[in-house]
């Protein structure tokens, strides 16, 4: 089974200077931040539920730049109707993936809906969002990462991962800097 | 309710005078032609949410991309966005919204009254700015005070809109 750092990896290595990334609070966070903290990253120490609404308003703004959110299982459960919203809206330049791991990693690893056999591919296209896929490995995974290059549609993946809990990285947790370097990063790219 | 004038064409002006591209809502009858203004408008994306606190993340993320936007809502959808004005507070994003009192005067539903009750202590307490307007004479300069505030100094602002102003709730059974 894939595991999250290296998922994480491989899905940003030939990542577009075009490309602005919204990673969900918890592990997803620390997966982006293992490559290195970039101002081009949104990192969310909070708002659960919130990262694929972040994602929708930022595609929205600026429709020029590719916009990935990349979060967890549980944190995609807790904003399901997201799904619904960005299936009403769908713009070309928003991926939401999903690294789903089964459990909730931020609390000690209690089993998630999908652990049970909530389907969040099956959810997403059932909202309107016609591109929804599973990846189970490897050549799933590079096969991903290529389109996130040349994203033409709403994109929804979820990304099966072990239920493992590397060291932690943490980038800052100053939501004014993480803002404020953002802002400087979308505009210098647009 | 489509066929409000008035204060609704009044606010529609602000936004569209305060550079609003992005308008988050759930649909309001208070708001009904607001909304339909927003909507016909091509420079507005017109947003309708699941619940009210997608608004709330949705005004952080157009604001990340540099566009100003405004979310619309009902007093009930207050509580639906505690949590999520965290968000908005810790990372000092600006933030606008127009919220449709029930539950104040001529209510006949009593289910709108416990939050009603709660909408402006609430939003107080997760560090939004609370304006009201009371009478339609008002909601223009309120609108566009709050909108001021928002925009030239990154507040968290919002605008209650007294349910007198948007009248009694005819009741079919």
């Amino acid at each position: 089974m894939l595991k999250r750092r290296e998922a994480i990896a491989t899905l940003m290595a030939n990542r577009p200077k075009e490309m602005f990334v919204v990673p969900g609070l918890g592990s997803t966070t620390y997966d982006m931040a293992s490559l290195g903290e970039k101002d081009t990253d949104f990192y969310l120490w909070g708002a659960m539920g919130g990262a694929a609404m972040i994602g929708l308003g930022l595609a929205l703004a600026q429709p020029k730049l590719k916009v990935a959110v990349i979060t967890g299982d549980g944190e995609m459960l807790m904003g399901m109707g997201a799904l619904a919203t960005i299936g009403v809206q769908r713009p070309a330049n928003l991926a939401v993936i999903v690294f789903d791991n089964r459990h909730y990693g931020e609390t000690g690893m209690q089993p998630s809906h999908t652990d049970k056999g909530v389907d969040l591919v099956g959810v997403a296209r059932a909202c309107g969002i016609a591109r929804a896929y599973d990846v189970q490995d490897q050549a799933g995974l590079e096969k991903l990462a290529g389109e996130l290059v040349a994203l033409k549609e709403t994109l929804f993946a979820r990304v099966h991962i072990a239920a493992d809990d590397p060291p932690r990285v943490l980038p800052t947790k100053d939501g004014v800097e993480l803002k404020n370097r953002f802002r400087r990063a979308v505009a210098a790219a647009s | 309710m489509e066929n409000q004038t008035g204060w609704p064409d009044q606010l529609f002006d602000v936004l569209k005078g305060a550079e609003i591209r992005q308008v988050g809502y759930v649909p309001d009858a208070g708001h009904a032609r607001l909304i339909a203004r927003c909507k016909a408008d091509n420079d507005i994306r017109d947003v309708v949410l699941s619940t009210e606190e997608e608004g709330v993340a949705l005004a952080a993320g157009a604001w990340l991309g540099g566009q100003r936007s405004a979310l619309l809502m009902q007093s009930s959808g207050v509580g639906n966005c505690i949590n999520m004005l965290s968000l908005i507070n810790t990372c000092r994003f600006p933030f606008l919204t127009f919220i449709t009192m029930r539950g104040e005067w001529a209510e006949f539903n009593p289910w709108q009254v416990p939050m009603s009750q709660a909408t402006g202590p609430v939003l107080t307490a997760m560090g939004v700015k609370v304006y009201r307007a009371d009478h339609a004479e008002e909601v223009a300069d309120t609108a566009q005070a709050a909108a001021e505030l928002a925009f030239g100094g990154d507040f968290a602002v919002a605008v209650l809109l007294a349910q007198k102003l948007i009248g009694r709730k005819v009741w079919v059974k």
